[in-house]
Order: structure tokens, then C-alpha cells, then sequence
């Protein structure tokens, strides 16, 4: 029906019709989805949520003289980065912590600093401390550095995150009498709440379940800035079962993303703390849809009573994995603020944040609609449903020692 | 006479004991009880309203605090830093009196600063640390 080229020059001349994928819905119920996908050109989605396989890396430049801190120890603001690289690339996960860091000796641990603070703050524009040592060659003679960096001063700064946006995930409960603290929050005894991470009918992949246009090389919203979906997330798992909708009915898709992180902003990256678990970074992501024909446009319309999630016990179930799933919800239903399960009534917590998300799906909107941001067509498709591509556990083999 | 509010904090093994029965007939103080809930760590907590001579009150706190009852004062305050809350939700069903609700058409999560006890359960839960308390 419609082809991305053609709806970049609607772009560029300023006539293309965007709506978020929250207007959609009601777009279709009223219109029928015919006329919406004549009608509309773009959908924009939104997720603003924790996602631990975050990072980023950096050139710092070469000092004088030269170290090689490639197989040495560098550290930002104490927290530890990877160098096992070349002289002057480091790499710096979310969830990394200062050496120093009691973690869960004392327990819950409050995990107050981390990899992702260090990410948030060279966002702001803050200083960070930079320690390195490394062992010195003939060539990068240097065996000490202690430095303030700046972002502005770094060659690259790239965020590149190896999963985000997860398509779908678990609502987390805790069936023991003791409190656990968890990636889900803390989940009170005995089914005392009941925390989901999903944006729902916002959240990307959702809204493209079959990923029909989303794929490598697709520009998206990252961090406040422009990035790019790099490849298929790890863990990536479209194999799950699905609804008749298409929607998976547990956690599946997942995106690799990559972004120059000198344009993004500390608002849309955010360190977070997580009792009892650890740091880990909160990130906006922001997908456009082209609405290239009707199917488009049904997927981009389903929503959240039609998207369901498994609820999963966090105190056997995930950590001994064993057991099954205790019931399914929809997203209407959690959005309530209670669900019921075993005959009990639960609050519900989220740890995705439904207004940030709709507020990243608006930017997008606006940037498209201001012609400052185009569309991609995107270089390979992810694997789908039907690719064979899944997640597989890990089996362990003993180690033995061969005899000499 | 004096009237005071306080939070009163007991320690699992003191959960079952009279020790409020105590305080109103060995002190002579008039109770209020405004909250009273068990938190995730299984501690009591009551929010009260205490009224009595000056000097039973004192008294009364004492044996409070004898008992293993820590007493937090109400003029300590938790605010919310606006800048940093992400509005996730995930402080929602751990606020024990509804202080920190979801606003349905919005979705953002509302601080009613009045209904807030200052229990502080949503301080260190909350993920980048929105929630601040100031004395
Ligand atoms: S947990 Fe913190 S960030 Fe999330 S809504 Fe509550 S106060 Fe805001
Ligand atoms: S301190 Fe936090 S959890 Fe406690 S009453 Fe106030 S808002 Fe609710």
C-alpha cells in the first residue's frame, strides 16, 4: 500500500499523519482500520523501563605519554569498566559496582552506585573520576593514570545496549512468607503485591509482534537521543506461545540497541538502584511503525486487555526453576491496580513507567511531525516466530581434568 | 497535658504483647490509634496519637522504649524529589496508607505528601531513589 520512501517524503514535505499507539486504538475502533491505515503513515511506541543488559563505550583519547589500558584495571568513579580492548577503549555495563560495594553482606543491599549512574551522570555533563593501571610496554610505557573525563572530550561515547525492550515479560508474586527482594521489586509475603514490567499496548515489539518493520538497521527513539536497533537482543525468543493476536504470551522478542551518547539525555537514562539486586539502567526507547497496510495497523491497534502476561512465583518458581506458571492477566487488568489470584486480591506495582512511555511515544510523534526525523527501511528482518530461533537453558557439563 | 503523634515500631517478638494495654493503665495515657499494619519485614508499626499529663508521657515513652519499641517522631518528613521520580508505580502497593496512588487517566504516580506517615518502606525501594527523607 504504502512504502517507507513514500512516507519520508511526506516527512520532508511535512504532510504525514502520526499517531502514538495508544491514539491508534481508539483511532480504529472508530474508523475501522481500513480507513486508519489509509489515513495514518506513522505509529510511534514508547517503553521506559529497567533494562539490566545496558552500557556503553568509550575512547578516551591518549594521554602523553601513552598507556595501554587493554588487560589492565580502569575504573569510573570507582566503578569497575572492561578493558579488554585496545589502549584507550574501555566499556562500562549498568550493572557494574565499586569494588568496595558491600552488596548483600548486609541484607537487603541498597546497591546506591553503580555502572548506570556512572552512564547518567557523563550524560549530564558531570565529571567523572577515571583510574586506570595498567602493566606498560615499550610502546605505551605509562603504568598509572587518574584523570577527570568529560564527555564532550571523548572521542566515542556509545551507548550499546545488548538487550532492551523486552516483548512482553512476567508479572512477578512471592507465594513464601518471607519478604524477597528481586529485579521485580520487593514482593511482599504470600502474594502481597504483584509487580509487572511492560508498557503494554505503548511498548515496541508489542506493537509489532511479528516484527514486520521493526529490524536491523531500524532508527529509533534511545536515551532523548537517535539510535539505531543493532541487532536482535540476547535472550531473543519469538517462539513462545502466542495469542490467535499474535502477541506473545510471555517474555520473546528482544532488541540490541546503539546510540551516540552525547545526544542523549540524563532524563531518559537513569540509574536506578534496586534493593536487594543490584544497579541497573532505566531506558527510553521509542519505535516508529511505518503503516505500510492494513495488517500493520490491526497490530498497531491491539491492546492491553489483549496482551496477557504469566504470573510467576519469584521465590521457588524463577530462582530453582521449577513449576509453572500460577495464572495469566492482561494488562487492563493490572493497570487497575489489583488482580486476583488463588482466590486473593493483589495489588499491583509497576517497574515500567506507562506515562514516561507515552510521553517518549509523543516526542517521537513530534520529531517525525517536525520532519527532523525519518524513517529506515530496515538492512535484515529479526527471527521470527517460524526462524526456529529460541532460547535455550544452559546445560552443564563437569569439568574434567584430562591426565596428562 | 500533651498530645503527640508518633510511630511506634515492634520488633516481631513484641507484635503479640499487651504492651499498648500496659500504657493505658499503668500510665494513664489516652490512645489514639491512627494506622497499624505489619511491613514486609514483619515488623508492627502504629501510627498513634498519644494524650496524657506531660510527665506519664515521658514515662510511658520509657517503658515504650524499655520494651524494645522504637519511636520515631511524625516531624520528621518524607518528600518526594519530582525531578527524579521516573513514575514507574513500583512504591504503589508498598505504601501502606495510600499515600502514593496511581492517577488513572495520567498514569503518573501522585505523592498525597498528608496521608504520608513517613514509615519510610518506600525510601530504599524506590528505584532511582525519588523519595527522600528530611528532618
Ligand atoms: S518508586 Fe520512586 S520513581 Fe517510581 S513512582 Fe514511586 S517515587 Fe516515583
Ligand atoms: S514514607 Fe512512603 S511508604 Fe511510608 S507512608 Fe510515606 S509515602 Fe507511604
Amino acid at each position: 500500500m504504502k512504502t517507507i520512501k513514500e512516507i519520508n517524503e511526506k516527512i520532508k514535505r511535512g504532510e504525514v499523519v502520526v499517531v502514538t499507539a495508544e491514539e491508534v486504538i481508539d483511532l480504529v475502533e472508530k474508523k475501522g482500520a481500513k480507513r486508519v491505515a489509509q489515513e495514518v503513515d506513522v505509529v510511534t511506541t514508547g517503553t521506559f523501563g529497567p533494562m539490566c543488559s545496558s552500557g556503553a563505550y568509550f575512547n578516551i583519547g591518549h594521554s602523553k605519554p601513552r598507556i595501554k589500558i587493554g588487560g589492565g584495571i580502569c575504573t569510573l568513579n570507582d566503578v569497575p569498566a572492561y578493558t579488554g580492548f585496545a589502549a584507550v577503549d574501555i566499556y562500562i555495563g549498568a550493572t557494574a559496582l565499586p569494588d568496595n560495594d558491600p552488596r548483600n553482606k548486609v541484607y537487603p543491599g541498597e546497591f546506591k552506585y553503580g555502572g548506570a549512574h556512572v552512564i547518567q551522570e557523563l550524560t549530564a555533563g558531570n565529571d567523572v573520576r577515571l583510574e586506570a593501571s595498567a602493566y606498560g610496554t615499550d610502546c605505551y610505557p605509562r603504568k598509572k593514570l587518574a584523570t577527570l573525563l568529560n564527555i564532550k572530550d571523548l572521542n566515542e561515547a556509545v551507548l550499546f545496549n545488548i538487550r532492551n525492550a523486552y516483548q512482553n515479560y512476567n508479572v512477578a508474586v512471592n507465594l513464601s512468607d518471607k519478604p524477597i527482594y528481586t529485579y521485580m521489586g520487593l514482593l511482599k509475603p504470600n502474594l502481597g503485591n504483584a509487580n509487572y514490567c511492560s508498557a503494554g499496548q505503548l511498548s515496541p515489539l508489542l506493537k509489532d509482534p511479528k516484527y514486520r518493520s521493526i529490524g536491523i538497521g531500524t532508527k529509533i527513539f534511545l536515551g532523548g537521543g537517535v539510535g539505531y536497533v543493532a541487532w536482535q537482543g540476547t535472550q531473543h525468543n519469538p517462539s513462545v506461545l502466542r495469542k490467535e493476536n499474535g502477541v506473545p504470551q510471555a517474555p520473546a522478542g528482544t532488541l540490541a540497541v546503539i546510540g551516540d551518547l552525547k545526544q542523549m539525555k540524563p532524563q531518559w537514562l537513569v540509574g536506578a538502584s534496586m534493593l536487594g539486586y543490584g544497579v541497573t539502567l532505566i531506558v527510553g526507547i521509542g519505535v516508529p511503525i511505518p503503516v505500510l497496510d492494513e495488517e500493520t495497523i490491526q497490530y498497531a491497534a491491539i491492546r492491553d486487555k489483549d496482551i496477557y502476561a504469566q504470573v510467576i512465583d519469584y521465590s521457588q518458581n524463577y530462582p530453582q526453576c521449577v513449576g509453572s506458571s500460577l495464572g495469566e492477566v492482561n494488562y487492563a487488568q493490572l493497570k487497575t491496580g489489583k488482580i486476583t489470584l488463588q482466590g486473593k486480591e493483589i495489588p499491583t506495582g509497576s517497574l515500567s513507567s506507562y506515562s514516561k512511555a507515552r510521553e517518549i511515544a509523543e516526542e517521537l510523534k513530534a520529531w517525525i511531525k517536525r520532519g527532523e526525523f525519518t524513517l529506515t527501511e530496515p538492512v535484515e528482518k529479526i527471527p521470527g516466530q517460524e526462524s526456529g530461533y529460541s532460547f535455550k537453558m544452559l546445560k552443564e557439563r563437569p569439568i574434567i581434568e584430562k591426565e596428562v | 497535658m500533651v498530645s503527640k503523634r508518633i510511630v511506634l515500631h515492634f520488633p516481631t517478638r513484641l507484635v503479640d504483647q499487651p504492651i499498648v494495654y500496659k500504657l493505658v493503665k499503668e500510665f494513664d495515657l489516652q490512645f489514639n490509634i491512627l494506622k497499624a499494619f505489619v511491613t514486609p519485614q514483619e515488623e508492627g508499626l502504629m501510627v498513634v496519637e498519644l494524650n496524657g499529663k506531660r510527665e506519664n508521657f515521658d514515662k510511658g515513652i520509657e517503658y515504650l522504649q524499655s520494651c524494645g519499641v522504637r519511636i520515631q517522631s511524625l516531624a520528621q518528613d518524607v518528600i518526594r524529589n519530582e525531578d527524579k521520580c521516573t513514575e514507574c508505580g513500583v512504591c504503589v502497593p508498598i505504601c501502606p496508607t495510600e499515600a502514593l496512588v496511581v492517577d488513572p487517566a495520567t498514569r503518573k504516580v501522585i505523592f498525597h505528601n498528608k496521608k504520608c506517615i513517613a514509615c519510610e518502606l518506600c525510601v530504599k525501594i524506590c528505584p532511582p531513589r525519588a523519595m527522600e527523607v528530611h528532618f
